[in-house]
């Protein structure tokens, strides 16, 4: 009797083959590392081994832009064209590299050496214009136009400013070791409260989210620690991919332990066993780091006890940020959200209690509970305590991470930032992300907080501040928003499926100058349908920023206005 | 136990658990839907359900949200009639409505021009004419997921079909596009049977509709019968 060698891809995947359907994301990651895509055989391999369809292996590889089921290499070439990116000439340098090399955006070679892709924002705004390089030892992109590459084994710079350093206390000078970090000493403390005080001390912080809700945490974990139904889990919502964010990268490359010791406050808290950090596909070079120093504190005896985390890696879909797509997408589904009630502090991931917070809430965690809440509330303001960061890119002299106090104004953090580029004049901001909205030098003196910003009509969303000066060409800047919404709608729901393709199609022709007599009411009723009757805070935020801009600039969206924005 | 609450300022009383579109149709209130089939868990994904409940940031899908006591829900408000009257707009611009007369008729009631986007691209695919019992001409499709749920957990448990693309590309598809004899497919025709809008027809009413005589049919029929058994 001969017993057959498994195959190189039976070896990849045994260890997912317990997960079942849950690990067909790590499967399929596991089967583009051989082969640079998932040839059919491979997918019914990987169908049968975890039990899954093959209608569904397909429709998952199908929904992620990180999965090819077409032949590609496994040397690819993503360079970012989205909004941060697309003022230093992106696409540019996206057609001479594929002039370069022959091929069009989106194509392989025949030989599979080498497939160069557009893709939207990859979370290194600051270091605009950024390209990501998989699968070569060499890049082959360096060297062009100052463009920022990153790899792997190749991470990017820090840049970490601001009047406070709180939060970022350990940022700037690469990773920080467990040794370095010290105990957990907000860790040990919860401990020697019961969760209840724990959930108590993070209500009177008023920490809110930073995920982009602001809801409460300690009522969400309230929420959680109450709810029926075991085991519980605690999750770590590392998907950051709304264009302009980069906090959250430079938080986990730069201080591990801090997301680390935030999640096991917050597992203690609610009584979960088991935690996942869903960190999106585009941060490969954060997954050694975040390994290690899980390693680091399991030998330190802080996980692997009574809680333990799991690193989820996602595949290319701003969608699996959302709460619920994101348990969908764990679960080994498309990352289609689901219809709330019920919320994920009842029925989560795997229909179980769940927590999931935004890395730079967990951050948070461990001081509030180290220091006490009364210590964190001496910083900020009565109804936003605390400190902030913020991300800062586009058109200032010195791009990265902000680290303010609450209550700071636009106007003293553009100066932080060194003021808009080369002297030139402020045109516009976009505040919190593709989702957010535009804000103009009449906004300069609004204070950044919560309750101002809400005053002044702007999102604080995910803390994105992306500045354009004077010459810039804001319908080109629609374009490109225009164009992340269309390629990230999951296309559940039709308001935005449908909607979110209408508003680029009206938003490219008017970056072209020719605007016809009706696209005002076109827009706004497209704008306004997605933001009433969509499923999801993505079709819900999808028209944000186009709707403040028709507020601002309508003569964009008029006939026989030009583009530049007329300065009063 | 019952919940009151009002819609369109009528006071009504339904039993607890009951979606506002259960509500509204016992009462004679017209909510209008294409998603919803009540052999299929609902999804909520069409909205053109969705009404305007006091107090609520976005509009509600009548056909999950369910009726709360003390509720106040508006079903043709001025939103409401605008979300629906672009949606249908928009699914006008996508696909061919020409086999689904349900949506041009509410189109009429809606006032809904079909030309709003002139710009629009639509979504067209060839017809999928591979299999003996229907076919699948996916630019009539209007992305119900009725099909792709009988076929799996709301019905037949085949997982034959599932979704392609992301987004407005999404198409309902195979396994690396197999033709369905090549799938797990049993031919039960269920997914037919839900189609709302003839993107799934059966093979001998497509034949007969493209000029095809019934005896012609026959003959392609034992053809088709014979080459399998060879
Ligand atoms: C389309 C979409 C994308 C999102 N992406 C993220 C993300 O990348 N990171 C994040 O923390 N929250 C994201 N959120 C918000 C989450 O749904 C959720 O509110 C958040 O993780 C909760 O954490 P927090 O309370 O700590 O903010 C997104 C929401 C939507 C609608
Ligand atoms: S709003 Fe967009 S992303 Fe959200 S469910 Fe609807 S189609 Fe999907
Ligand atoms: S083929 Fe028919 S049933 Fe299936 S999703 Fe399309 S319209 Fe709905
Ligand atoms: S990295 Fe290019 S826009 Fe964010
Ligand atoms: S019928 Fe309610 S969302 Fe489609």
């Amino acid at each position: 009797m001969t017993v057959a060698e498994p195959s190189p891809l039976y070896t990849a995947i045994e260890p997912y083959i317990p997960l079942g359907r849950s690990g067909l994301l790590p499967a399929l990651h596991a089967a583009q590392k051989i082969y640079g895509w998932v040839p059919e055989s491979a997918a019914a391999e990987i169908a049968k081994a975890l039990r899954v369809p093959l209608a569904d292996v397909h429709g998952v590889i199908e929904f992620y832009s990180l999965f090819y089921d077409m032949p590609t290499s496994k040397h690819v070439i993503r360079v970012c064209t989205d909004v941060a990116c697309a003022l230093k000439d992106a696409d540019g340098i996206l057609d001479r590299l594929c002039a370069r090399h022959g091929l069009h955006p989106g194509q392989t070679t025949d030989d599979l050496s080498l497939t160069i892709e557009p893709s939207p924002c990859l979370g290194l705004c600051e270091h605009a214009p950024a390209v990501w390089e998989t699968g070569s030892e060499q890049t082959t992109v360096i060297g062009e136009d100052g463009a920022t590459f990153v790899s792997e084994n190749r991470r990017p710079p820090s840049r970490v400013y601001g009047s406070v350093r709180i939060l970022t206390a350990n940022c700037g000078n690469g990773t920080t070791s467990l040794a370095k970090y010290g105990e957990y000493a907000g860790l040990k403390k919860a401990k020697a409260m019961t969760p209840e005080q724990v959930i108590a001390e993070v209500k009177a912080s008023g920490l809110v989210g930073r995920g982009g809700a602001a809801f409460p945490t300690g009522v969400k974990w309230e929420g959680a620690a109450k709810a029926e139904g075991s085991p519980k889990y605690v999750i770590c919502n590392a998907d950051e991919s709304e264009p302009g964010t980069f906090k959250d990268r430079v938080l986990m490359l730069d201080d591990p332990h801090r997301v680390i010791e935030g999640m096991c406050i917050a597992a203690y808290a609610i009584g979960a066993a088991k935690g996942y950090i869903y960190i999106r596909g585009e941060y490969p070079y954060i997954v050694p780091v975040l390994e290690n120093a899980l390693n680091e504190a399991r030998g330190a005896g802080y996980l692997g006890n009574d809680f333990d985390i799991e690193i989820r890696v996602g595949a290319g879909a701003y969608i699996c940020g959302e709460e619920t797509a994101l348990f969908e997408s764990i679960e080994g589904k498309r990352g289609f959200p689901r219809i709330k009630p019920p919320f994920p502090t009842t029925h989560g991931v795997f229909g179980k209690p769940t927590v999931i917070n935004n890395v730079e809430t967990l951050c948070t965690v461990p001081m509030i509970i180290a220091q006490g809440a009364a210590e964190y509330r001496k910083l900020g303001t009565e109804k936003s305590p605390g400190s902030k960061l913020f991300c800062v890119s586009g058109d200032v002299e010195r791009t990265g991470v902000y680290e303010v106090p609450f209550g700071v104004t636009l106007r003293e953090l553009l100066e932080m930032a060194g003021g808009v580029k080369d002297g030139k004049q402020l045109q516009a901001v976009l505040f919190g992300g593709a989702a957010g909205a535009f804000a103009t030098s009449e906004h300069l003196d609004v204070k950044l907080t919560f309750e101002d910003l809400r005053a002044a009509g702007l999102p604080l969303g995910s803390g994105v501040v992306m500045v354009f000066d004077e010459t810039r060409d804001m319908r080109r800047v629609l374009k490109s928003l225009g164009h992340f919404f269309a390629h990230e709608s999951c296309g559940k729901c039709y308001p935005c499926q449908m909607g979110t393709q209408r508003q680029k199609e009206i938003l490219d022709r008017i970056a072209e100058g020719k605007v016809l007599a009706d696209d005002f009411a076109r827009l706004q009723d497209v704008g306004w349908t997605m933001t009433d009757a969509s499923l999801c805070g993505l079709g819900q935020t999808a028209a944000s920023a186009v709707l403040s801009a028709m507020k601002l600039w309508p003569g964009l969206f008029v006939e026989g206005q030009t583009s530049k924005v007329e300065r009063q | 136990m019952t919940v009151t609450f009002t819609m369109d300022g009528k006071e009504i009383t339904v039993e607890d658990g009951q979606t506002l579109l259960e509500a509204a149709r016992e009462n004679g209130i017209d909510i209008p839907t294409i998603c919803w089939h009540e052999a299929t868990t609902a999804n909520g994904l069409c909205r053109m359900c969705v009404v305007e409940v006091e107090g609520w940031r976005t509009l509600q899908p009548a056909c999950v949200v369910q009726a709360g006591a003390g509720m106040k829900v508006q079903t043709r408000s001025e939103k409401v009639v605008r979300a629906r009257k672009t949606i249908l707009e928009m699914l006008a611009s996508t696909m061919d409505l020409s086999d689904a007369p349900d949506i041009l008729t509410m189109m009429d009631e809606y006032g809904a021009d079909a030309s709003r986007f002139p710009d629009a691209v639509r979504r067209v695919s060839e017809v999928k004419d591979d299999n003996p019992m229907y076919i699948r001409d996916y630019s009539k499709c209007l992305l119900c997921w009725r099909c792709v749920q009988v076929c799996a957990d709301d019905a037949q448990y085949t997982y034959a079909i599932n979704f392609e693309g992301r987004g407005y590309e999404t198409q309902i598809g195979t396994f690396f596009d197999k033709p369905i004899p090549e799938t797990t497919c049993v031919l039960c025709g269920q997914c037919v049977g839900v189609c709302p809008t003839g993107a799934l027809k059966p093979k001998r009413q497509y034949l007969l509709e493209q000029g095809v005589s019934p005896e012609e049919i026959s003959v392609l029929n034992t053809g088709r019968k014979k080459r399998k058994n060879v």
